[in-house]
């Protein structure tokens, strides 16, 4: 369970974000949306200790992300950001070799080895596994680096952006195998998206946010409503019934 | 859509081998390419050592059987001690500088030690006169110069990276910022110097192991074996470091503390190299840049030999040449701008990236 206490953040007078107050739960995948400048990311660097918050409490699986050993944590939390430049020129698998860092110091064991080969197998990257990074389409990259973050075997991924610059057939594989992850590897997913659809079909639950505040938080049913979203994002959205269940039109 | 959502999620199987090969995540892809690294390592280290001889023996004025010609090879030694020294001491700081600092266009020079190093000198000159200049060296003056320009690191670092929006490019931009300050107010008192004070302190500004002395030794080689091999110890911490703030913190590293402590150790190196040879400006880049292309892996553990065994070749040959082929003594550092920027040059246009 991830849980946030009062917690504030501000950058100037007019930008400030919370005090938040949220409990998510452990498993499945939840969805933060909202719109730009909300505080979704910022909020999620928090819980992901990328960030210091200026006031309030954070514990992941009843620890507290300040004041934890950063190498405890990060055996429970992983977190991966939209952008990762390198300088060092690393091979599909030896980026997610580094997912074992917490475990094996550097030092890869036979264990470690099968438990890359897993999730590079799961992500289809096994045909691209000693390819360079550079060499990589922006999608095939996105997945390295996902394989990475499951290579962690942490019980709490938070994503920011995962879909970022991906097409619709990329980004509906990718909410695929994160869905995929989450029911079958039982990790708790928390993810920024931008698109109220895809984050409608595939989450579990839907934290939507507004100026720095949290605004909802629930199932995909209850927060699927149009005068709930027309308000959140000031736009308006009709909900209609799609086969594969609500779908925001915008 | 329904076809693509029923294949998408493959079903989860390990496969340890891979048409015939073992998969492995180790430090290098293919067994060619640790074939090569190690063939590259090995004849790069005899290089260095056939050069280093070379120094020693060749061109001896005298005879190997007159008893004076063991005083001229320990002589001779003392230099080959210094470029030893600087090898390591500059291919280790550049190498791990440039990974804590993800960017491989930059060197420590840029936080500023060969600019201290300048105005240290020019102004001993300048305020204590001919006498002092000349009497500043020494094992106490190297341990003042030392010790002044990890001071001005550890003041640095433990300022602008402590603070609230401490973080790495401030702390450069200040570095280039002093540095040219620095350099500013020393070219400003040279010019106010007489032509033959100047002369005194231009043979001092050049780098040259010519100026190293044989009694700064034993100080400055347990420092700097201790200050390297707590890096070599690091190299893993280093390969995850050189992934960024972001990705190292996730992964669990402590990375303000980790990039502190790398910092520190290689502002000894700088100081102690600086001190001991005087500013070698482009030799660091030129050595880890060719390390890269050389050593084609992340793992420091790897990089470190590699980088130490380019250092270890350019100076050495660069003396070689510069002492035998061009019949000039000191001013080496020529030479390795000179072949080094061509060279680098070539590999730049190449290979098409850094």
């Amino acid at each position: 369970m991830i849980q946030i206490e009062n917690v504030k953040k501000s950058y100037t007078s007019e930008a400030a974000i919370g005090p938040l107050n949220i409990e998510i739960p452990k498993a499945g995948l939840t969805s933060l949306i909202g719109p730009n400048g909300a505080g979704k990311s910022t909020t999620l660097l928090m819980i992901g200790r990328l960030l210091d918050s200026d006031g309030g409490r954070i514990t992941v699986a009843d620890m507290d992300v300040s004041s934890s050993k950063s190498k405890d944590l990060a055996k429970v939390l992983t977190i991966l950001r939209q952008e990762n430049h390198f300088v060092t020129r690393l091979t599909v698998r030896q980026l997610a070799g580094f997912g074992r860092f917490p475990y094996s110091k550097g030092r890869l064991t036979n264990e470690d080895e099968e438990i890359i080969s897993k999730y590079i197998d799961f992500l289809d990257l096994t045909a691209l596994e000693n390819r360079y990074l550079d060499e990589l389409s922006g999608g095939q990259r996105q997945r390295a680096y996902v394989a990475m973050v499951l290579c962690q075997e942490t019980e709490y991924v938070l994503l920011d952006e995962p879909l970022n610059n991906l097409d619709v057939a990329r980004s509906v594989q990718m909410m695929e195998h994160l869905k995929y992850a989450a029911s079958e590897f039982g990790r708790t997913i928390l993810t920024v998206l931008h698109d109220i659809n895809f984050a409608a079909k595939y989450s579990d639950r839907i934290c939507a946010m507004k100026h720095g505040r949290i605004a909802a938080f629930g199932t995909v049913d209850e927060i699927m409503k149009p005068e709930l979203l027309t308000d959140i994002f000031e736009t308006k959205i009709e909900i209609m019934q799609g086969p594969y269940g609500p779908i925001a039109v915008y | 859509m329904s076809e693509l959502t029923q294949s998408n999620p493959s079903p989860v199987r390990t496969q340890t081998r891979l048409s015939g090969k073992r998969r492995s995540s180790g430090a290098f892809r293919t067994p060619k390419e640790v074939r090569n690294y190690w063939l590259l390592l090995v004849t790069l280290l005899l290089l260095g050592l056939l050069a280093s001889y070379g120094l020693l023996v060749y061109n001896n004025p005298v005879p190997v059987t007159s008893p004076s010609f063991i005083p001229v090879v320990k002589r001779r030694t003392v230099a080959i001690a210094a470029m030893l020294i600087a090898a390591v001491c500059q291919s280790l700081a550049t190498v791990s500088f440039q990974s804590i600092t993800n960017n491989r266009i930059i060197t420590p020079s840029l936080l500023g030690f060969e600019a201290l190093y300048s105005t240290i000198h020019t102004s001993t000159l300048f305020f204590l006169g001919t006498a002092a200049f000349v009497n500043f060296s020494g094992v106490d003056s190297f341990l003042y110069q030392v010790a002044a320009m990890v001071l001005m690191c550890l003041i640095l670092y433990g300022w602008l990276l402590s603070g609230k929006y401490g973080n790495l490019q401030i702390l450069l931009l200040v570095g280039i910022i002093m540095g040219t300050g620095l350099g500013s107010v020393s070219a400003f008192m040279r010019r106010l110097l007489a032509p033959s004070e100047f002369d005194l302190l231009q043979t001092r500004l050049f780098a040259s192991v010519n100026n190293a002395d044989a009694a700064y030794f034993p100080i400055a080689i347990p420092i700097v074996v201790v200050a390297a091999v707590l890096l070599l110890a690091n190299a893993k911490r280093l390969n995850l470091l050189s992934l960024g703030r972001e990705v190292s913190t996730s992964l669990g590293s402590r990375h303000k503390a980790g990039v502190i402590y790398v910092l520190v150790l290689v502002s000894i190196l700088m100081a102690v190299s600086t001190a001991l040879v005087g500013p070698l400006t482009f030799y660091g880049f030129l050595v880890a840049t060719l390390t890269y292309q050389a050593a084609r892996t992340y793992d420091h553990r790897y990089v470190f030999p590699m980088a130490f065994a380019i250092a270890f070749v350019i100076i050495t040959s660069a003396y070689f040449i510069m002492n035998h082929v061009f019949h000039a003594q000191g001013v080496v550092s020529i030479i390795i701008e000179l072949f080094g920027g061509i060279l680098f040059l070539i590999v730049i246009l190449r290979r098409g990236s850094l």
